[in-house]
């Protein structure tokens, strides 16, 4: 049984002051897509440039005083598609090269490497993001690009009731092992599936709770706004140099 | 996580770069429109109740996701919870949740790719949500209409919404893969993978819906024409007769497909050379074409490959139509009533 809780973003910030930390989260965001677009539209062929984009993504985790291992770690989202791209070599078509005693698919070589390379750069780009930047913090970048009021309150309330409903989630799970459930096959899975339904209920019940309790103060379908500093010239030119480096790597590499 | 829930993240929380910038482009811009509609529908329905139980509801569809249910003898497989939320939510309200965790899981957990959120959101929350909306008004016409129709519709749809979104994933590559894999195999393998796990998807998502009928029927959407005495009236079937039986069928279908993908391409090669037709078909490739680098590459044998990709867009856009399309009847029934 997997342990439910690591899982949430109740870890997911690591307290520091570093520059990176102290950056305005909406430009933050904004340097954020800006590079994970540039890594997305890097030509393939292209290695120096993602060894340039590399050495950018290393010098944040530098600069934000992050563990390489947490990062590591946290890349791990990506392993299904790592085992993807591995396979791409040896199922791929079209002409061969030896490698040893195979003969592998000269596209799929490819193909793995753009896998690999883009999926590890645009994740750790968004891990270290998500590592200096609290939720609190995040959301009201989002608002502050202009992403929907709505889809920003909705978010904001998936978060703050995530690890309660995880929490519940793991309590009736430990509640039905103490009480020896211990399913093996998929037709024993009934009361688990039973369980998710009422958690169902219950999280219904509680937001029509949270909602009365909302309208008694005077809820009328829009949140306030809490307000923190606004992002200066100096947050947007230092969230946004490394996507401007990253485009003139790639351009350089067009040139050559 | 077991294999089985790897196979559902290969085809679903694909990273960033996985295909062609214009295919994140054009699903990016779909699914914006659609989300655009679904928020407006949603404040029809939900009022200033949107945000807090939009909300909550992200919660459980997140929390849902991580609940691992044991498939058999130590593997596990894990909710992806599209149609269900349409069922209970109703497929606006639903897709836009389901939309909302895909892109908190690529922001804040950097599980798949910022700039796959297009693709990425189609074929998790859009497809599903509303494909599964439509099977499940399907498939209720044809089951009696009670508790065990509704808990029965609830399962078959579910299942199959998890092929539907195999089954766009699939398009999608034909239009923008990066790697040299054809699309017949990949589709192939990809619904005859998902198959199987649809099974899992429609028994679990089946018993969900059973309880949450059992405690508060108003909660499903999807059972809201029904009185509550008719929702009462539900005869059982075994959960293991049950699961053997769509086990067989998904193992039956998942061989048929995928036997059809592996083996024909061949065949209908074979055919071509026969009849000396294989140089022709050569020269109309689209390489010439806006997709040289990549649509080509997603071909093995053209004729096949469109043939298939064609019978399954039209399949998908009907179903996913259809769906939005009594979505917006719903909205506008409960607006004038």
């Amino acid at each position: 049984m997997i342990d439910l809780q690591t899982s949430t973003h109740r870890h997911l910030h690591v307290h520091g002051t570093s520059p990176i930390h102290g950056l305005a989260p909406e430009a933050k965001l904004a340097g954020l897509v800006a590079f994970v677009l540039i890594v997305a539209l890097t030509p393939r062929e292209w290695v120096a440039a993602f060894a340039i984009e590399l050495a950018l993504v290393v010098a944040a985790i530098t600069t934000a005083h992050l563990r390489p291992t947490l990062v590591l770690r946290r890349l791990g989202a990506i392993i299904p598609f790592v085992a993807f791209a591995l396979a791409l070599p040896v199922v791929g078509d079209g002409s061969t090269t030896d490698v040893g005693p195979f003969a592998l698919s000269v596209d799929g070589l490819w193909a793995m490497w753009n896998i690999l390379a883009k999926a590890t750069l645009g994740a750790s780009a968004s891990i270290i993001v998500t590592a200096t930047t609290p939720i609190p913090q995040l959301l009201t970048g989002l608002s502050r690009l202009r992403v929907p009021p709505t889809i920003v309150g909705i978010i904001g309330f998936m978060f703050r009731y995530l690890d309660l409903i995880v929490d519940e989630l793991t309590r009736m799970r430990r509640a039905m092992r103490s009480r020896g459930y211990d399913p093996q096959w998929l037709w024993q899975a009934r009361p688990i599936a039973a369980s998710a339904g009422t958690l169902f209920v219950r999280t219904y019940e509680r937001g029509e709770r949270v909602h009365d309790a909302m309208a008694a103060r005077g809820y009328a379908g829009t949140m306030p706004d809490l307000g923190t500093e606004s992002a200066e010239p100096s947050d947007w030119v230092v969230a946004l140099t490394p996507a401007c480096i990253a485009v003139a790597a790639v351009t350089a590499g067009g040139l050559w | 996580m077991g294999p089985y829930g790897a196979d559902v993240i290969v085809a679903l929380h694909a990273p960033d770069g996985f295909l062609a910038p214009w295919v994140a482009l054009a699903t990016g811009v779909i699914v914006v429109l659609i989300l655009g509609l679904a928020l407006r529908a949603s404040a029809e329905e939900l009022g200033d109740r949107r945000i807090p139980l939009a909300g909550v509801s992200a919660a459980f569809i997140f929390a849902a996701q991580m609940l691992n249910f044991p498939v058999a003898s130590g593997t596990t497989g894990h909710l992806l919870g599209g149609a269900l939320a349409a069922i209970l939510l109703g497929p606006w309200v639903g897709s836009l949740v389901v939309a909302i965790v895909v892109v908190v899981q690529a922001l804040v957990f950097a599980d798949g790719g910022l700039t796959a959120l297009g693709y990425n959101t189609l074929n998790m929350a859009i497809v599903p949500a509303f494909g599964g909306w439509a099977l499940f008004r399907g498939f209720r016409r044809l089951l009696p209409a009670n508790g065990s129709g509704v808990v029965g519709a609830s399962a078959l749809a579910a299942g199959a919404s998890v092929v539907l979104a195999a089954m766009m994933f699939s398009i999608e590559w034909l239009f923008g893969a990066t790697a040299p894999v054809a699309f017949d195999r990949v589709f192939g393998a990809m619904v005859g993978v998902h198959v199987l796990i649809g099974v899992g998807e429609g028994l679990i998502t089946g018993a969900v819906v059973g309880a949450v009928l059992a405690a508060r029927t108003d909660l499903v959407i999807g059972a809201a024409d029904l009185a509550p005495a008719d929702l009462a009236e539900r005869p059982r079937v075994g959960a293991r007769t049950f699961a053997l039986a769509s086990l067989l069928v998904a193992l039956f279908l998942a061989t048929v497909v995928s036997q059809f993908a592996a083996s024909s391409p061949d065949g209908l090669e074979r055919v071509a050379q026969d009849h000396g037709f294989a140089d022709t078909a050569e020269e109309h490739s689209l390489a010439d074409g806006l997709f040289a680098d990549y649509a080509t590459r997603g071909l093995d044998n053209e004729g096949l490959s469109l043939a298939v990709a064609g019978v399954a867009g039209v399949a998908l856009t009907l179903i996913v139509g259809w769906g939005l399309a009594s979505a917006h009847r719903r909205v506008r029934i409960s607006t004038t009533s």
